[in-house]
């Protein structure tokens, strides 16, 4: 039962492939952004699941405690989390520009109608 | 929203409550889980829940969108600030241990600093963000 | 919970599944140990992100339209292939929790160990974000006011605009319009 222990990277790779296919399946480009952010989630969990340390315990310092996880991929990913908001907003609002121009957000109207151009 | 009393009332009460815990989460980051990203994030909610309840001209009057698009660049500001005043005072950048003689004091009051920085910008960007997408009109 | 994100075509339920999902993945952050990160994904993906995603879907549509289309398979299959691929590269990876794993080895004592005595404060996380890795904060903290000015940029700030067209400048000096 050796390789049992890896179940947190199966995890993440189901979830990773579940957001890698909304982006590449989906047309609608609402879905392609939460598509986006479940990919993203997964890496996080990637990141946090290898700070995890048997035994150990939340970096806060309490006395007595020695074993903590490691901080530095949660500092990463903390960043990374309001990093990722700000970018799903950027991405929301292209696609608002894009129902203006285009009056649809759906990837094959919107090649059709730049086609007929 | 302005018919729905129970709403009001309740959003009365707790946005008081959500600010304080943003503060709260602002400033006791050093000894409990928190910091500038989470403290922001939370102030703003405050905001987004009062415009989303009580509509959006009302906040706009309190923060106006110039207002938040600049108190966003002084969170910027700020942090730079304070890494400049490291070197200023003859250390490197974004080195807090020339600020005082106590080490412990010179890191926490950098790290204040810069915490503050950065969820002034956190807060901001997110009501900025807020404005943005419920500003426009629908055409 | 994400594949039925993948299958529903109304965009309302797949909004408020993506807040659940984030709540969900802030409560696992919890049991890994990570505090500070669970406090930010429940803040940002259940709140700021839904409000923006339906602020979004106010101003486009939320109904996605149902169509067949060849090549689902063909994504299906590159996804299977890609996922294979990355369980492969699992096997070789340290298992979950493992304090040999170089995770743990190269910088991690040393935050863990003696960030206290010399930073003072007891959070370690708030020590390596804001003193040992400042840079990389103010980096972040530079993008995402880039991405503030971008998305203004894009479809404006919220502010009503007080100028009207004037329309453009002839050759005379006048506008063509008043």
């Amino acid at each position: 039962m050796d390789w049992l222990g890896l179940y947190n990277y199966w995890v993440v790779v189901i979830l990773m492939m579940a957001g890698f296919y909304i982006v590449i399946a989906q047309g609608n480009l609402v879905k392609k952004i939460v598509g986006l952010n479940i990919f993203q989630t997964s890496v996080f969990i990637f990141f946090i699941s290898l700070a995890k340390l048997d035994g150990g315990s939340a970096p806060v310092y309490v006395e007595g405690i020695t074993e903590y996880s490691n901080p530095l991929p949660h500092v990463l990913i903390l960043t990374a989390i309001v990093v990722g908001v700000a970018l799903t907003a950027m991405g929301l609002a292209l696609v608002v520009r894009v129902h203006e121009l285009y009056g649809s957000i759906e990837e094959d109207e919107i090649h059709e109608q730049d086609g007929s151009d | 929203m302005n018919q729905y009393t129970v709403l009001r009332v309740i959003a009365k009460i707790m946005i008081p409550v959500i600010l304080l815990y943003g503060l709260y989460i602002q400033f006791h980051g050093e000894y409990s889980p928190g910091g500038g990203f989470q403290a922001g994030i939370i102030f703003a909610a405050g905001f987004v829940i009062y415009s989303l309840i009580y509509g959006l001209e009302k906040v706009q009057q309190a923060v106006p969108p110039v207002a938040v698009h600049v108190l966003a660049a002084f969170g910027v500001f700020l942090f730079i600030a304070f890494g400049i005043a490291g070197m200023l005072m003859g250390g490197d950048f974004l080195q807090y241990r020339v600020f005082m003689e106590d080490n412990h004091a010179a890191e926490t009051l950098g790290i204040i600093g810069i915490e503050l920085g950065v969820g002034i910008t956190v807060a901001t960007v997110a009501i900025a963000l807020f404005y943005a997408f419920a500003g426009r009109e629908r055409d | 919970m994400a594949i039925a994100i993948v299958r529903i075509r109304n965009l309302f339920a797949v909004t408020m599944l993506t807040g659940i999902y984030s709540l969900l993945a802030a409560s696992l952050f919890v049991l890994l140990d990570a505090p500070d990160v669970a406090l930010t994904e429940a803040a940002v993906g259940a709140g700021i992100a839904i409000i923006l995603m339906l602020g979004t879907l106010a101003l486009t549509t939320s109904e996605e339209k149902v169509h067949k289309k060849p090549q689902n398979l063909l994504a299906l299959v590159v996804v299977f292939i890609t996922g294979a691929g990355l369980i492969y590269g699992t096997l070789d990876m340290p298992h979950f929790g493992d304090p040999e794993a170089p995770a743990h080895q190269h910088v991690s004592p040393r935050y863990t160990q003696e960030s206290v005595d010399e930073i003072g404060i007891p959070n370690m996380v708030t020590s390596v974000l804001a003193s040992y890795r400042a840079l990389d904060t103010l980096g972040e903290a530079v993008v995402i006011f880039v991405a503030m000015v971008g998305v203004i940029m894009v479809i404006g700030g919220g502010v009503k605009r007080r100028w009207r067209d004037r329309g453009r400048v002839l050759p005379d000096g006048k506008r063509d319009k008043p």
